[in-house]
């Protein structure tokens, strides 16, 4: 089933980033119900680039609490700073999800081991110190070494969320078609498969009409095989789009209420 | 070399329920029927036999003779039937049907009262199968069966709103019935569960065919059902009803007993009551409504040694 991960608790917006700054948990809940209610799977948090190194590790723990304070959902921890990770996963209730490893080996030294020490799920990106590969054949040979070096830290492909990296199609066209062509071979690396995943709403940075283009993208990166993504929960026909994506590819079975179901687990 | 056995991985479980006063555990299976090396399959699938609360008026000699002396004293022959071996006693309110005694509401539930006291195994009770009055006299039952934690059916799209609202102020199960369609079957599930009626307290009949009139369809839904509730969707992760008997004993190969090229009755009926019934225990279902208390003997049977690991 297709996960929706509710990307709305992040600093880069103003009323967390004023939330945060005020430590007023209010907007952070608000948003973690309105997303729980909307259907999101996962709720990401992200402290944004407000706080100090020193001083995000005890906001993220803090935002995690808060969060699930107010709706009974994971979170995905998004941060590049691994003692703010390490400080959400300690105080976080469940399965977290760590948010994101690159297939650069110190960073799958450090977070690797992090997620199986925690039980977490793991989004890692099919880039490495050489930047985006253009190729599909280059982001999936990304993904097998990630999948790899995953398997040895004993984390299983399910927990393992390979992002091929949706890049914007205003200023990165050609890479459209290799984004959608990785997430086919992706799913293929392994039995089972690992799981992908998706910063969706990059595909349309700073083009008029965005949320077409995050709905376009959305089906038909589900029709390849795309099982999650970063996005909107609160935009209710790209909602929709995944709830009718899911019946078309026969991933849950047909009902008159499909769409409302959807949004309830 | 040792051989390697492919395990299939689910992510969910079938719901489970608990019927009568005494707590009798069905579903919650994690894989599929009887792949106990894959996942667990904590309860085994369970039997009913079927009383009627009058003489039923169609049933073939041979149906009839093991009950000879209890017909039309539905106290007695539901003790019977749980004397026989039955899990459960599935007591049919034929007597409401309007082209039959029309009964009450207030009548047919005091024959359910009455033989809800006397047993101490779950009691389903399955109205009269005309929809418009199973929506009068089920929620009257629902009432004066208060506590017996009963399962009651069957619902259908049209009636389902008066019975799941006394289902559940009354702590009874529900049998959700659809005409052999998985999304009218997911739908109304859904529906019932949006009264507030836990899921976990429905159970759906697919409306069964017997051997030979098209248990095939029946068999392809069940399963579907059960790959969809242990992938995770809930609405279709319920306990499964199959009305085995009421459809097996409608065959002709069950009810005619003058056909020699086809064996004797005795034998072949029972065998076909009984295939009906273990094909549907491998297809996913839970609850078995039985006719002959010889079936239910042979059928049980079959779970036991299914049972093991």
């Amino acid at each position: 089933m297709f996960e929706i991960i509710g990307e709305r608790i992040n600093g880069l917006f103003i009323d967390i980033r004023e939330a945060i700054k005020n430590k007023d948990p209010k907007p952070l809940q608000d948003w973690a119900v309105k997303q729980a209610e909307a259907g999101a799977y996962w709720l990401d948090v992200n402290t944004g680039p407000v706080a100090s190194k020193e001083e995000q590790a005890e906001i993220m723990a803090w935002m995690v609490k808060v969060t699930q304070e107010a709706a009974d959902l994971p979170c995905c921890i998004d941060t590049t700073n691994w003692m703010a990770m390490e400080e959400g996963l300690k105080v976080h209730k469940g399965k977290a999800m760590i948010n994101s490893t690159t297939a650069e080996q110190a960073k799958m030294d450090a977070l690797f081991p992090m997620a199986a020490n925690y039980g977490a799920a793991i989004v890692a990106l099919t880039m490495n110190e050489k930047g985006v590969p253009k190729s599909a054949e280059d982001r999936s040979a990304l993904a097998m070494e990630l999948l790899a070096n995953a398997d040895a830290y004993g984390i299983s492909p399910i927990d393992l969320y390979i992002d091929p990296l949706v890049l914007p199609c205003n200023v990165a066209q050609e890479h459209g078609p290799e984004v959608l062509e990785a997430i086919r071979q992706i799913k293929l690396l392994s039995n089972p498969a690992p799981k992908t995943t998706c910063g969706l709403s990059n595909i349309s940075q700073k083009c008029p009409n965005r949320p077409l283009i995050n709905r376009t993208m959305l089906a038909m990166a589900m029709v390849c095989g795309m099982d999650s993504a970063v996005m909107d929960a609160c935009d209710d026909e790209l909602v929709d789009v995944a709830a009718t994506a899911s019946i078309i590819l026969n991933q849950s079975i047909y009902c008159d209420s499909y769409a409302k179901i959807f949004r309830q687990r | 070399m040792a051989v390697n056995i492919i395990k299939e991985r689910w992510t969910s479980k079938v719901a489970e329920s608990t019927l009568g006063p005494d707590g009798l555990k069905i579903g919650g299976e994690s894989t599929l029927p009887f792949m106990h090396f894959e996942g667990e399959m904590p309860n085994r699938p369970v039997t009913a036999l079927e009383v009627f609360d009058m003489e039923p008026a169609d049933w073939p000699e041979m149906l009839k003779a093991p009950y000879a002396d209890v017909l039309g004293d539905p106290v007695a022959w539901a003790k019977k039937v749980v004397d026989l071996g039955a899990d459960m006693v599935a007591l049919r309110l034929m007597s409401a049907h309007p082209d039959w005694k029309n009964a009450s509401a207030e009548e047919v539930a005091k024959t359910a009262k009455a033989v809800a006291d006397a047993i101490s195994v779950p009691l389903i009770v399955i109205g009269c199968g005309v929809e418009e009055k199973d929506g009068e006299i089920l929620p009257v039952v629902a009432e004066a069966l208060e506590g017996k934690k009963a399962l009651i059916g069957c619902v259908t799209q049209a009636n389902y709103k008066s019975i799941t609202a006394a289902a559940n102020g009354y702590g009874h199960n529900l049998i959700a019935s659809t005409p052999l369609d998985i999304n009218l079957c997911k739908q109304l599930n859904i529906l019932i569960s949006e009264m507030g009626l836990p899921l976990d307290r429905i159970a759906f009949d697919p409306l069964v065919g017997a051997l030979g009139y098209g248990i095939e369809y029946a068999y392809s839904i069940m399963e579907r059902a059960r790959l969809g509730a242990l992938t995770g969707d809930k609405t279709l992760a319920t306990p499964v009803v199959c009305f085995v008997g009421q459809e097996a004993w409608k065959a002709k190969e069950a009810k005619d007993p003058d056909v020699p090229e086809w064996g004797p009755q005795d034998e072949r009926a029972i065998l076909w009551e009984t295939t009906t019934a273990t094909t549907f225990a491998i297809a996913g279902g839970t609850i078995f409504i039985l006719r002959h208390p010889e079936s239910n003997k042979r059928f049980k049977a079959f779970i036991d040694e299914s049972m093991k690991a």
